[in-house]
């Protein structure tokens, strides 16, 4: 049998570089996404549910408000790529509550990391997820009759446009991940704020068929803006205005919650 | 002598209950040391606190010469820890657990590999190696756990609780691997609720209540001290009872307690046994039972503290239904 603990006869380093920082990340996202294939629901969760949605809207809505689905799905779709991305972050926090109630992330912390990297995994593996359902989203939206109305770099900019809202939005996940008692309180908690915050936009519906006390709102939401910036980018229309405008929010969104979530976190732990 | 472990005055408050009052402990390398208490001591908190998993409030902590809050990262390169707050990931294979922190330490990932086989081949877990783990039994799960913390090939391994929940059997594996681990040359710091793990594992112990260390010692020097052994003798015939009062009485050198037909008192002298059976065949007593036990984790603690554990067996079926 071999020795399982050989002494160690080299110097202990102080500190983690960068880049074994990076390389710790990469393994925490790879972890990530290998639970998935233990717990195939959570695949079904993030794909076939928003093609479900897509399919619905499209086939329910899609008549009676732009008479033809097809013509329906170029509006709808980019705004449906938009509101399942914040679905999509509410992975991050499910999966970062688990670690914390199962003490996972103790034994994590235990272990010569860099400090950041059990987060950053987490949200690595969240982008890879958000890359694979936008992917699979397109892709559904293009047999339905979507038509990309621009290039393909300025579809390559929305979906950059969306990760990168993604990330800023990670850290609300992270928030309600750790202050959460339980994952299925995070994934509770994310469906019943997530869900109205998402549709009153302009996602399914031009805002001026709306009320006038309800357009006040739906023109400054992230989601319209960011919805609207999609548009622009996919299918045509302003770009600039809407695009700025997600990007101010993204910002808001970070230096608000990445020291709240930083500060919840070291408090829990 | 050198300690692998050090700690002086360490202090850890959680809001307005002190979790640890003052704490020293000196434990020497390639020991084993027990930290012996009830449910709700400290034992944890001191142990989290050496895995820098929590700041002290008060006082140091050194592990291998490295301070745990200044040197967290050199502690965390020394250290191996093992329990239920740290645990192992349920939704990957016991070999993707192994697999995730060996690439976390750096290890290369041919060396990963075969050092995640190595171990699961030790532990038992082979035929589980492609399993979620959160299809283990208690027992596998906590061997898991274990290879899970030794990855690395840690200096120091941290066994908190480590049979709590198991069943005897699974306890007696777990036992095993720990001696073979202590054989290695690794330090082991395991806490504990059972007097009879600390007695068959630990070289040291230190007693904890209420976040203080209450009495230090080997387990032999410790019993000697509690004297908490006990000597009860049951008489076949009622009428012998008197007779056999003043015998167990004259042997313990204190007056007997008497429960029905049996004669309990505490002793310390394990000769006490051979010299009872003499003297009671001497006087004609027939006995059917005839014991000398040792003292439990309660008896201990009535004599160290003067009040009996709370909460030990409560602990026991809580913990023992979560597995």
């Amino acid at each position: 049998m071999t020795t399982v603990t050989a002494p160690l006869a080299r110097g202990l380093a102080a500190r983690v570089s960068p880049i074994e920082g990076l390389q710790q990340t990469m393994t925490l996202a790879w972890r990530a996404l290998v639970q998935i294939r233990h717990n195939p629901w959570e695949l079904v969760d993030f794909s076939i549910q928003p093609i479900i949605f897509t399919l619905l809207f499209t086939y329910v809505f899609g008549g009676a408000i732009s008479a033809s689905t097809g013509k329906y799905l170029t509006y709808a779709l980019p705004g449906i790529l938009v509101m399942n991305m914040f679905f999509v972050t509410m992975y991050v926090g499910m999966g970062l509550n688990t670690d914390l109630t199962k003490g996972v992330f103790d034994r994590l912390r235990s272990l010569p990391l860099a400090r950041w990297a059990p987060l950053a995994g987490r949200i690595t593996a969240d982008l890879l997820k958000q890359v694979w359902s936008i992917v699979l989203l397109l892709s559904t939206g293009v047999i339905l009759g979507f038509r990309i109305g621009t290039t393909v770099l300025h579809v390559l900019a929305a979906v950059v446009l969306i990760l990168v809202f993604a990330l800023a939005f990670s850290w609300v996940s992270v928030l309600v991940g750790v202050l959460a008692k339980g994952p299925e309180k995070v994934y509770l908690l994310g469906m019943t704020t997530l869900f109205p915050v998402t549709v009153v936009s302009n996602v399914f519906v031009p805002t001026e068929t709306m009320p006038g006390w309800l357009q006040a709102f739906v023109k400054v939401s992230p989601v319209t803006l960011l919805a609207n910036a999609s548009r622009g980018l996919m299918v045509g229309g302003p770009i600039t205005g809407p695009a700025l405008g997600s990007l101010l929010w993204a910002a808001m969104i970070l230096v608000v919650f990445v020291p709240l979530s930083l500060c919840a976190l070291k408090l829990r732990v | 002598m050198t300690h692998a472990i050090w700690t002086e005055g360490l202090v850890k408050r959680f809001g307005g209950t002190v979790a640890l009052g003052g704490v020293d402990l000196a434990v020497r390398t390639g020991t084993v040391h027990g930290l012996l208490g009830p449910n709700g001591a400290g034992k944890t908190t001191a142990v989290r606190v050496l895995a820098t998993l929590l700041r002290p409030d008060a006082g140091h902590a050194t592990v291998g010469g490295y301070d745990v809050v200044r040197d967290a990262h050199q502690v965390r390169q020394l250290i191996g820890v093992t329990g239920q707050y740290a645990s192992v990931d349920e939704a990957l294979t016991g070999m993707e657990n192994l697999q995730l922190i060996g690439r976390l330490l750096g290890m290369s990932r041919r060396d990963t590999k075969q050092r995640a086989r190595e171990l699961l081949a030790r532990f038992g877990l082979s035929d589980a190696a492609g399993r979620a783990a959160k299809t283990y039994s208690g027992g596998m799960r906590r061997r898991l756990d274990l290879a899970a913390s030794l990855v690395g090939r840690p200096h120091m391994l941290y066994l908190d609780e480590p049979t709590t929940g198991l069943d005897p059997r699974s306890r007696l594996g777990l036992w095993d691997l720990v001696r073979s681990l202590v054989a290695d040359g690794v330090t082991v710091l395991l806490t504990t609720q059972y007097l009879e793990e600390a007695d068959e594992l630990a070289d040291e112990l230190a007693v904890i209540d209420h976040g203080r260390v209450i009495a230090t010692g080997t387990p032999e020097e410790l019993k000697a001290k509690t004297g908490a052994r006990s000597l009860a003798v049951r008489p076949a015939d009622p009428v012998d009872v008197p007779v056999v009062i003043s015998v167990v009485g004259q042997l313990a050198g204190v007056a007997p307690e008497v429960d029905g037909l049996v004669v309990t008192a505490p002793v310390t002298d394990p000769a006490v046994l051979p010299a009872a059976v003499r003297r009671l065949d001497n006087a004609g007593v027939v006995i059917t039972e005839l014991t000398l036990r040792n003292p439990s984790l309660n008896e201990v603690f009535l004599s160290l503290t003067g009040r009996p554990t709370e909460e030990t067996t409560h602990t026991e079926q809580t913990e023992g239904a979560l597995t």
